[in-house]
């Protein structure tokens, strides 16, 4: 495909889009199919073939449409209405219009000029809920790989990477390094081959942002990509998917065979002299080859474990060869970047965190689901405007940011603005976004606990502290959940958590000790308790008796 | 070590056929020993475990030691060296479901079926396991059971469907 022609497939599905009487899209993320998602879409598509409309009126999959908990949700096209909370005994009503279908459905459109919709910013989501993931068509109608032809045409592999550095986006995986900078460092190795790998290994319990971002909108994650093959001169790229993720992996390998049939991906993207290939690999379940260079390992068919650094992948990667890894919400960023400047994207956000962030808002919040802020949104909008708060009759607690490498935010610190320093100033991280919120039912020494098991298991067992010391700190851990321990204890987890973070090989086992240092720095009551009067204050943990005691 | 495979695999390709398709994945990528996870993957796909015999198969088509191919079995929580049951429940633990309660979901199945996560009961009928987050956080406490997910489950519920399917 020729630039002139990506450009007529665009104005053609455009038009043909325009010329439908409707376009009902209907959220096929994974939270919308299990609750029945799939059996709306098949009613209304039944619905349109019982009334002879076929060509007038369309019904397609879409991404996530954001308020998971409402599912299943179906957006109209043509008046840009949501509903949600459809069964298939609403076919009929969507996709016939009037003041009859309308009253009827009332009660099922939701307000989009609700705080949960007007409070967010979407780029990275930009597409979901108005393509069609599983085709490329939809895609290049929005826009699609025009950042691409742009680059490729207009733009010099260095200026691709200023602009990614002028932007000032930095890796949204966690860490928060900059991202041009990274490309730079890539860029810069006089050796090749060299590789873009793209993590999508989203194994933070509580985070679904890179599944819905690969299952909604694919193309702009292998646009991203190739951009990145462009910026760098890299020819050869992968995608390594959870295996958890069998809707996205498919979603993925079917976008990158359509890309390939169109020229762009493949040899001769666009007929310019640029090659980009891009293959999916699939991870087998262990937490820890989120960490590059373990992921690296698995790529290469082997153990996922990590290896020190330095050398870091952008000198000696994938093969020993300069690779380049960022996460897929950091390459969903590069076209709309590439696309619009980064003068523009520049100017969203805080001083020192530009753009947005998505998040996965869950747990004991009114609507969960996955939402995109701009940095700098201070956490009381995002869990209380945008969340809906606590459900009735509970108290807010505190929010969990960054898995099991993350901390645990109290009430006090509900106006800190969200963005990667001011989230560390407080014992926390931005993390890659899942944002748990906890109330009065949960006992923060029993989450310590909870992700201090999660760490223990998936500790590849390489390097000694991280193998040894996360079984010490959950055996502490579990102790004081059963009123089994002294205040000793807890001297004891603040030494080895010193240990841990100084002396682990990788980020695994420097963060585990972070989810146990903020519960005992804002909730140390609530160990004590456990230790000192015996009792969980949540009423979560079993503590047994004196009696009870006694008879064992 | 907990299990997090989501999807079950059923038998369905003809047993003729299984080999030849292995092959075919193993010729895929030219037999070359970076491949190995991937051909893991399809040779649990057909098989739905993995035997002895199916890594030393392996190990000597793609060129590898047996020991690596072991090591590499056991390393992931993916791959099972043990046959599944007719049945398959796996609890999401991500925070978001044990927030909600998933512990008690996984202590019914355990208690019911009486075996361990990421164990098969005695009588080969349940396989009970725990998953590291399964990414439906907004359904939480999630459970999959044979491959679909279930929404807001109550351990009620599971009771309900054990005796369905007649776990005693």
């Amino acid at each position: 495909m020729t630039i002139e022609e990506l450009e007529q497939l665009r104005i053609h599905e455009q038009a043909r889009q325009q010329n439908l009487k409707n376009r009902i899209y209907c959220c096929s993320a994974a939270g919308c199919l299990s609750s029945g998602g799939h059996q709306v879409r098949q009613a209304i598509a039944e619905e349109i073939k019982a009334q002879g409309l076929e060509g007038e009126i369309e019904v397609c999959g879409t991404g996530c449409l954001g308020l998971c908990s409402r599912g299943p949700l179906v957006r109209s096209g043509k008046d840009d209405r949501l509903y949600g909370g459809l069964t298939p005994g609403d076919a009929a009503a969507l996709v016939r219009s009037g003041p009859d279908a309308e009253l009827k459905l009332d009660a099922k459109r939701m307000d989009t000029s609700a705080p949960f919709f007007s409070k967010q910013l979407k780029i990275v989501l930009a597409n979901s809920g108005k393509v069609d993931p599983e085709r490329i068509q939809d895609y290049i109608a929005a826009g699609g790989y025009q950042s691409l032809a742009k680059a490729l045409t207009e733009m010099t592999p260095q200026e691709v990477i200023e602009e990614i550095k002028r932007s000032g986006l930095r890796g949204r995986g966690g860490a928060g390094y900059s991202t041009g900078i990274k490309w730079e460092l890539v860029a810069r190795q006089p050796v090749s081959p060299k590789y873009v790998v793209c993590n999508a290994d989203e194994g933070d319990p509580g985070a679904f942002m890179d599944r819905s971002v690969l299952e909604g909108d694919p193309h702009r994650v292998l646009e991203g990509m190739a951009l990145a093959g462009y910026a760098l001169g890299a020819q050869q790229g992968y995608i390594y998917v959870r295996g958890e993720y069998a809707l996205a992996i498919q979603r993925i390998q079917t976008a990158i065979k359509q890309a390939e049939r169109e020229h762009l991906l493949g040899n001769r993207i666009l007929e310019t002299g640029f090659q980009f290939r891009i293959d999916v690999r699939i991870g087998a379940g262990a937490f820890v080859c989120g960490e590059e260079t373990a992921l690296i390992a698995s790529i290469e068919g082997q153990r996922g474990q990590p290896k020190q650094r330095p050398p870091y992948p952008s000198e000696s990667g994938l093969w020993n060869k300069p690779t380049l890894i960022n996460n897929v919400e950091t390459f969903a960023n590069v076209p709309a970047i590439i696309e619009r400047g980064a003068d523009w994207f520049a100017s969203i956000g805080t001083e020192s965190s530009k753009g947005t962030k998505v998040f996965a808002l869950a747990g004991r919040v009114r609507n969960t689901g996955l939402i995109e802020v701009p940095m700098g949104t201070p956490l009381r909008t995002i869990l209380f405007d945008i969340g809906g708060g606590v459900p009735e009759g509970s108290e807010f607690k505190a929010a969990q940011t960054g898995g099991p490498s993350g901390g645990c935010i109290p009430a006090q610190h509900l106006d800190t603005p969200v963005d990667y320093e001011s989230l560390q100033k407080i014992g926390s991280i931005m993390g890659s976004g899942g944002l748990i919120v906890m109330d009065s039912t949960s006992c923060m020494v029993d989450v310590a606990r909870f992700f201090m098991e999660f760490c223990m298991d998936e500790s590849c067992g390489k390097c000694i502290p991280c193998r040894a010391g996360t079984v010490q700190m959950h055996e502490i851990l579990e102790r004081i959940t059963k009123g089994q321990a002294s205040l000793d204890d807890v001297d004891m987890l603040e030494q080895l958590a010193a240990l841990l973070k100084e002396a682990s090989l990788c980020g695994l086992g420097q963060t585990a000790p972070n989810p146990v240092l903020s519960t005992l720095q804002y909730f140390r009551e609530e160990y004590e308790a456990h230790i000192k009067e015996r009792r969980c204050p949540a009423g979560r943990c079993h503590i047994a008796t004196a009696e009870e005691e006694v008879r064992r | 070590m907990t299990q997090t495979q989501t999807s079950t695999h059923s038998n369905t390709v003809p047993k003729d056929n299984r080999e030849k398709m292995l092959e075919r994945a193993m010729s895929r990528y030219n037999y070359s020993g970076d491949a190995l996870i991937e051909v893991l993957h399809t040779a649990q796909e057909l098989y739905g475990y993995l035997t002895p015999e199916l890594l030393s198969t392996i190990a000597r088509k793609l060129k590898l030691p047996p020991s690596r191919v072991l090591g590499v079995t056991t390393f992931y929580h993916f791959f099972s060296l043990t046959p599944k049951g007719e049945h398959s429940f796996i609890v999401c633990t991500g925070t978001a479901c044990y927030v909600k309660g998933a512990q008690a979901l996984l202590d019914k199945l355990t208690h019911r079926c009486r075996c361990k996560p990421g164990a098969t009961s005695a009588d080969g009928k349940i396989s009970v396991a725990a998953a590291r987050c399964i990414g439906s956080c907004s359904l939480a406490p999630a459970v999959i059971y044979d491959g679909k997910i279930l929404a807001r489950v109550t351990p009620e519920q599971l009771d309900a469907e054990l005796d369905r399917i007649g776990v005693q």
